[in-house]
């Protein structure tokens, strides 16, 4: 279950980020997650609510915003919905995901002492 | 501590970021590309289900690479050095990963094997991820391409369950077509339909590590894609090699070696070679 890691790494990330700041306590994260990022929202959630605890974020609540996949041609900009053949119907380019495979943090609230 | 109105409460910052999760994977798996890069190598990250035929596949291909080529490899399992010790056997240097529990290799665990493996001398290194069709996907290593193997006896939607996969393999290779004639159910079309949901450039290659069908296209794709990725190297104005060109990989899409399956491959939309020579029962070459 590869949400370990990835909770591994966001915590060890926010850490540098609130150490730097001098901040004594994390209140929240944001993180976006793409519905083609192979990240599942509910193991991300349990993962993290384990490995909190003996961090600065083991009172910070999880946001996590999820994105849905979007597929659009590259040349003529047309919507490719998902689940169809990813190849443009107008112009025959094969499709370009525009959004869907972040793993992103986005934000750390943090108090500052 | 709040100082705007003397309150004594502590101050509450939010910081914003916008960063990648998995940034310090994607630096080492840079610094890795780098190092892949100064050897000349073409590295192939080789991913599938646990039995997909990933290690025959890797024998196969080093009796089918041209002369003088030659290929290494890093194996990665949760348990044994099996299949770097098969790949050993087969003349093939080999390097195994053990995991432990871990599902997938990242780029840190690459870049610590690198170290006990000599690169000098070698064409290719392929990468043996862990047998797993989800977590793998997710990190890069450094590689130039990643290939998916996928047998033809793993369900003919396996693409549509595991799209993650599939849309990061640059080829697919359909492994142990030799079988084809025994699965009257499995049909190759079907694969093709469903990669072309969720691959925005299928291309599938039909190969036998039994019986080396279809092994002499995978050594001449893996060729054309290598030397591709040396001329990127050599001409850095042109950018980083990111994907294969369109020109390259549109050669196997309608390559077929196989009649049957002709129609198909050259049907647009699906675009797929297809090199089975593998036959039904009652199917006489065509």
């Amino acid at each position: 279950m590869h949400e370990y890691s990835i909770v591994q790494a966001l915590l060890a990330r926010v850490e540098q980020e609130a150490r730097a700041r001098q901040a004594t306590a994390v209140h929240r994260l944001a993180v976006r997650i793409g519905a083609l990022a192979g990240v599942e929202p509910e193991l991300l959630a349990s993962a993290y609510s384990i490995f909190k605890a003996p961090t600065l974020c083991a009172q910070a609540e999880l946001e996590i915003h999820t994105v849905p996949a979007c597929w659009a041609c590259p040349q003529c900009g047309r919507a490719i919905a998902p689940g169809a053949v990813l190849r443009c119907p107008q112009c025959g380019a094969a499709a370009r995901l525009e959004a869907g495979d972040e793993i992103i943090l986005d934000q750390i609230e943090m108090e500052v002492g | 501590m709040c100082d705007s109105c003397g309150c004594g409460d502590p101050e509450i910052v939010a910081v914003e970021l916008h960063e990648q999760i998995l940034a310090g994977n994607d630096r080492t798996a840079q610094h890795n590309r780098e190092h892949f890069a100064a050897h000349g190598l073409f590295t192939v990250n080789l991913m599938g289900s646990p039995g997909s035929g990933k290690t025959a596949v890797l024998e196969a291909t080093a009796r089918a690479l041209p002369g003088g080529r030659r290929l290494g490899a890093i194996a990665g399992d949760l348990e044994t050095d099996r299949d770097a010790a098969r790949l050993r056997s087969a003349g093939i240097p080999a390097h195994a990963i053990t995991t432990g529990s871990a599902c997938h290799l990242d780029a840190a665990m690459i870049h610590h094997a690198l170290h006990h493996f000599p690169l000098r001398g070698l064409d290719y290194l392929f990468i043996e991820n862990v047998g797993n069709l989800v977590c793998p996907a997710i990190y890069d290593l450094g590689q130039a391409v990643n290939v998916v193997a996928l047998s033809v006896t793993e369900g003919e939607d396996k693409p549509l369950k595991y799209p993650v996969m599939f849309r990061k393999a640059d080829l697919v290779l359909l492994t142990k077509v030799d079988l084809l004639p025994y699965l009257p159910e499995v049909r190759v079309e079907t694969i093709e339909q469903a990669l072309a949901r969720v691959m925005p450039r299928p291309a599938l290659l039909s190969v036998s590590a039994r019986t080396g069908c279809g092994m002499e296209l995978w050594a001449e794709w893996l060729e054309t894609h290598r030397q591709s990725l040396a001329r990127r190297t050599q001409s850095p104005s042109r950018g980083d090699y990111e994907e294969p060109a369109e020109g390259v990989s549109a050669q196997y899409r309608c390559a077929s070696q196989n009649a049957n399956l002709g129609p198909v491959a050259q049907r647009p939309g699906t675009s797929v070679a297809a090199a089975t020579g593998a036959r039904r029962p009652g199917e006489r070459e065509g």
